[in-house]
């Protein structure tokens, strides 16, 4: 196996490997059908990418801190009841801000869990995963949840609405990206999170507080999901009790194919959001060359698998290495 | 051994990395029943011509001989087949795995259908540990076993085949003068059956009582090759930096100031008893102890790290509460650790990052960490204690381990602290980076700073301290002026012989009867 040296055009691709990737898939795609770069189509494939893309925001500041969290799809499912049903009871103007408050309990009590009971996060929000699934059944009693005037009310802004012809969902992610991104990589608060993922003992011997830290990388990922279910309840004014059922993965996967470490103290916003437009690129490019629906799976993930280890191999020097 | 062929020759190795020369035409040989040191400062080459030797690495230019014979090595793997085999300072042993089935990893024995012959595997493994004479046997689950036999194991490892070459790497770090002896047994005994041996050790007290020849690597290249009867250390560290070094004890007092700390009646479960002492500006206290006597515990305590059961810590006369590393820190206490790469950096983190994480809250213009501020204390201790590094963005895991340990300092160091603990301070580093690290303790004390240093290194100890606390068992049983302190007094007062009788007591620190919450 030859070795490839960090200089030169290896060590960009190294730096730069899921970026590069990027564009030569774009390339393809827009060789393959010329529809893909459309602006229509690419403003398309943003748009609803948004919802997957501020739970991945999110998500970003639980991995970079060394933790995970699973429990984004069924967090966002019960936002999204939760905000459907309180609207038709409470009216819009109370609904999004009592929904945002319950999404936090939720995020509050999970990062007490990991944060400061220094519990397992895969086992604890494996385990909200489901318990959070039981209490959005719970709450809409198993039925889908509607809103009765779907016309006389103002709540379909965040989903459907633009400013300035941007759709509001494109801004929402945006604006999100873009202030988290500042608060991680300018902030002191951002510097501790990648002390924490990165060495926690060594943090935790410099004085960061390792447990408070935690808690608000979950607090932040529920502010995050709780956006998202704003998002999506309002694009659709209705919905079903599974509407975020699997994204917890999809949502990883955006994560790590950005670049982010799954051991933690490594990623960034604009790596994410990379990761989360490629995702969305993928499957909008499959459709488009005309794959069957079940074989986009199929790909999609094995696309996934193959630049995480492009993207490993490029790190490493090698493309198979016999340590880790 | 003079007239015979070398078991192991390296010749003319080259190896380069971009913007690297790591290794420059560097050649020699180990004879059978040798043991050869490779000394060299950390950076010098040792961990790639290692590499090189064990297949990680293709040289550039340059052949390996086994017993004259030219060799290609592709893996740590094929090397063992080939009869050099590599023990190295960290362990890489499966805890949960028998000692036995640790051995032949990988080798197990078989029975038809691919059953493990277990019978046939503890006969060997036993008949292996019979050489080492080792007290525990094939069956013991390693994760039970000290350090020392951990390593024995591993020793025992490369005994499965028949080695022309053994390379030990740091194999004492971790261990106690008893079990050093115990290792150095063995040693001779590889020695005795005509194995060559490559000892890589920064430990000058081990090289000169165990090695035949010393070879010096500096820069990447080869400086030559002393025999150790004919040599003494201030050659061998000359040719190793290029300059020799004032090892001479320093009793140069700074003007001593007020009390900084004072400890009274510090008890903290089984781990330590009844700990009393101050510190004054401006003085320097040794602490000094074999492993587990309760020094680094201490140290934990006074940081916040650990809650202690009885007892009070005054600060400049007043007594505090110190619940957390984040009260210690506002107390103006810092702590470079003994864990370097556990404790004191975030290796994946880079150099300037690294510095100021104590102190991030304070690096703000509004709320964003400022640059600038950052920057102008990285500049300033990179200059101060002489950092080498490409620039403030290198990852802090590249660094050498001596200019690590000196970023974990200058990260303390910036945050002014009236009271300064070092635990270990220059454990792993090489004798240049030592020295400096040693002046610079030196100097903090001139310039008022009140410092405590914990070692296991006596030389250490004897040449930084004012005075000396000597440990045992969890109590201090001595405490010596630099004028009064011998070596032999403090190797007594810290066996707990004669002395303080009151040593003896249950106090053991393997069972801590108070916890570590944080």
């Amino acid at each position: 196996m030859a070795e490839l040296t960090k200089s030169g055009v290896a060590g960009v691709l190294a730096r730069q490997g899921i970026l590069i990737a990027f564009v030569i898939f774009m390339v393809g795609f827009a060789i393959a059908n010329q529809r893909f770069i459309a602006v229509d189509n690419v403003f398309g494939v943003i748009r609803s990418s948004a919802i997957l893309g501020v739970m991945a925001l999110g998500v970003t500041f639980v991995v970079i801190g060394g933790n995970l969290d699973l429990s984004v799809g069924s967090m966002m499912s019960f936002s999204t009841i939760v905000v459907l049903d309180l609207h038709d009871k409470l009216g819009p103007a109370l609904a999004i801000p009592a929904m945002f408050a319950l999404t936090l309990l939720l995020g509050a009590f999970i990062g007490f869990l990991v944060g400061y009971l220094k519990l397992n996060s895969l086992i604890v929000t494996l385990g909200m995963l489901s318990a959070i699934h039981g209490l959005t059944l719970t709450w809409s009693g198993g039925k889908n949840m509607d809103i009765a005037d779907k016309s006389g009310t103002w709540f379909g802004f965040f989903g459907q609405g633009s400013v300035m012809g941007i759709p509001m969902p494109i801004l929402m992610f945006a604006g999100l990206a873009a202030v988290l991104g500042i608060v991680l990589a300018r902030t002191p608060f951002g510097r501790k999170v990648y002390a924490v993922g990165g060495n926690g003992t060594a943090a935790t011997f410099s004085g960061v507080p390792r447990a408070r830290v935690v808690f608000t990388t979950y607090l932040l990922s529920a502010f995050c999901v709780a956006t998202a279910g704003l998002m999506q309840a309002s694009r659709s004014m209705g919905s079903q009790n599974t509407v975020g059922q699997g994204m917890e993965l999809e949502v990883l996967a955006a994560v790590i194919l950005g670049g982010a470490s799954l051991l933690g103290g490594s990623g960034t916003i604009f790596k994410t959001v990379i990761g989360v437009l490629i995702l969305g690129f993928i499957q909008n490019g499959l459709l488009l060359v005309g794959l069957e629906f079940y074989v986009q799976y199929v790909v999609t993930w094995t696309i996934i698998i193959l630049a995480v280890w492009l993207d490993i191999a490029a790190k490493r020097g090698r493309l198979w290495s016999p340590i880790a | 051994m003079t007239d015979q062929t070398p078991a192991l020759r390296l010749e003319g190795i080259v190896k380069t990395f971009p913007g690297v020369r790591a290794l420059d035409d560097v050649s020699f040989a180990v004879m059978p029943g040798e043991v050869h040191a490779l000394m060299g400062e950390n950076g010098a080459g040792k961990s790639t011509l290692m590499k090189v030797l064990g297949g990680i690495h293709q040289p550039d230019e340059g052949r390996i001989f086994i017993d004259e014979e030219a060799t290609v090595m592709t893996s740590p793997i094929q090397a063992k087949a080939r009869g050099v085999v590599f023990i190295h300072q960290e362990l890489s042993l499966a805890d949960e795995l028998s000692v036995a089935e640790n051995i032949f990893l990988g080798e197990l024995p078989r029975k038809t259908l691919g059953r493990v012959d277990w019978a046939a595997l503890y006969a060997r493994t036993d008949d292996i540990l019979g050489k080492l004479n080792v007290g525990f046997n094939a069956r013991t689950r390693v994760g039970e076993l000290s350090i020392a036999n951990q390593q024995m194991v591993e020793i025992a490892r490369a005994l499965t085949v028949d080695p022309r070459a053994v390379i030990f790497d740091e194999p004492t770090a971790s261990l106690t003068d008893a079990e050093k002896v115990v290792l150095f047994d063995v040693i001779a005994d590889l020695k005795a059956r005509g194995v060559g041996i490559v000892y890589i050790s920064h430990r000058m007290e081990e090289i000169f009582k165990i090695t035949d020849r010393i070879s010096v690597l500096r820069d990447g290249q080869y400086r030559g090759t002393l025999n150790t009867s004919e040599t003494d250390e201030d050659e061998v560290t000359q040719l190793m930096i290029g300059r020799s070094l004032d090892l001479s004890r320093n009793h140069a007092h700074a003007e001593l100031g007020e009390v900084a700390i004072e400890v009274r009646g510090l008890s903290c479960g089984k781990v330590y008893r009844d700990i009393s002492f101050s510190v004054r500006r401006g003085e320097v206290v040794g602490f000094y102890g074999l492993v587990g006597a309760g020094r680094t515990e201490i140290a934990e305590t006074i940081f916040g790290l650990r809650d202690p059961d009885a007892g009070a810590i005054y600060l400049d006369g007043k007594e505090v509460r110190i619940a957390s590393p984040i009260d210690a820190i506002r107390h103006g206490i810092s702590l470079v650790p003994e864990d370097r790469k556990g404790q004191g950096l975030v290796l994946g983190m880079n150099c300037r990052d690294n510095m100021t994480l104590p102190q991030v809250d304070d690096m703000t213009s509004s709320v964003f960490v400022s640059e600038r501020a950052e920057l102008s204390i990285f500049d300033h201790y990179k200059d101060k204690l002489d950092i080498r590094t490409p620039g403030w963005r290198q990852t802090v895991g590249n660094l050498s381990g001596g200019n690590q340990q000196k970023i974990v300092i200058g990260k303390w160091l910036s945050m002014n602290p009236k009271l300064l603990i070092v635990d270990e301070p220059t454990r792993g580093i090489d004798v240049g980076s030592k020295a400096e690290i040693h002046n610079l303790i030196r100097d903090l004390a001139t310039q008022g700073y009140a410092v405590i240093v914990i070692s296991s290194e006596m030389p250490e100890v004897l040449h930084l301290a004012d005075r000396v606390v000597a440990m045992h068992q969890g109590r201090i049983v001595r405490e010596f002026t630099a004028e009064e302190v011998t070596e032999d007094s403090l190797i007594q007062a810290i066996s707990g012989i004669g002395g303080n009788g009151a040593a003896q007591a249950d106090v053991t620190a393997q069972d801590a009867g108070c916890s570590r919450p944080h």
